[in-house]
């Protein structure tokens, strides 16, 4: 069916979009909260953090990748099977894995690649199942 | 105890706020288009769904809930014990959402929830 075809490319695309800004986000306040340093938990020295996270580009940067995540979550719930997109969306971990190895030169332990490898035949197996299963509530009025 | 207790808030806290969320957005309905001007009043129309925000705090709960188990257990035990959430969340997705889980869908989670612990375990 080709309706079928087309809701499942348009939800993995949304899961990707998903796992990608959620990664991108998380490495950008990774950056910038490494650059301000350990924080204090002191009133001065958590008030010091709060100032300098405020001012500190990449954490913005982060923080509006990670509200990308959080539409294209809220948008594939919209029509998907939570049952879809939360097992797909570990994907993400594997994504992170590779991406280690690819550019960070990172080594990886074998109990780790089985983990991805787990990952990404439960991804394949789950994507191929149908994204939605519940009845269609109202269209959105246009 | 304490620890298991602190586990079963956040799996359960977290898989209790995305099916509210979950919930929520179904009621909502998808966005006509996905372009800027109808989603941003896809959006409006979420936000103005109480399921939305019932599903916050209930997030919010199981954040903490994590923050109190990181300063007491090491990382590498905290994250693939969160893992069962993907367990968790597919029973709610079958019995509260009404989602039909297939066993190949069944087998798909119970690989990831494993493979996303032996990775967290590094």
């Amino acid at each position: 069916m080709a309706s079928e075809t087309r809701l499942r490319i348009k939800t993995l695309l949304m899961v990707l979009a998903m796992v990608v800004s959620a990664n991108v986000g998380d490495l950008m306040l990774k950056r910038g909260m490494s650059r301000i340093g350990a924080v204090q938990l002191t009133s001065p020295g958590l008030a010091q953090a709060f100032r300098l996270t405020l001012t500190n580009g990449t954490i913005w940067m982060g923080i509006f990748f990670l509200t990308g995540f959080l539409l294209s979550y809220m948008t594939v719930l919209s029509w998907a099977d939570y049952s879809y997109v939360m097992p797909a969306g570990a994907f993400g971990y594997a994504l992170l894995t590779l991406l280690a190895v690819v550019f960070l030169h990172e080594s990886v332990s074998p109990r780790r690649w089985v983990g991805v490898v787990l990952i990404c035949v439960g991804v394949l197996l789950v994507g191929q199942t149908k994204p939605r299963t519940t009845a269609v509530t109202r269209e959105a009025m246009a | 105890m304490r620890v298991i207790l602190a586990l079963a808030v956040l799996i359960l806290g977290s898989t209790a706020g995305e099916i509210a969320i979950t919930h929520g957005m179904k009621a909502t309905g998808e966005p006509a288009r996905l372009r800027p001007l109808a989603l941003l009043q896809f959006l409006g129309r979420a936000v103005r769904n109480g399921w939305f925000w019932a599903g916050v705090p209930l997030m919010a709960l199981s954040f903490y809930s994590l923050l109190v188990l990181l300063s007491w257990e090491p990382i590498s035990l905290v994250i693939p014990a969160s893992a069962l959430s993907y367990v968790v969340g597919t029973f709610g997705a079958r019995y509260i959402l009404g989602e039909q889980v297939s066993a190949a869908r069944w087998v798909g989670v119970v690989l990831v929830c494993a493979g996303v612990a032996l990775v967290a375990a590094g």
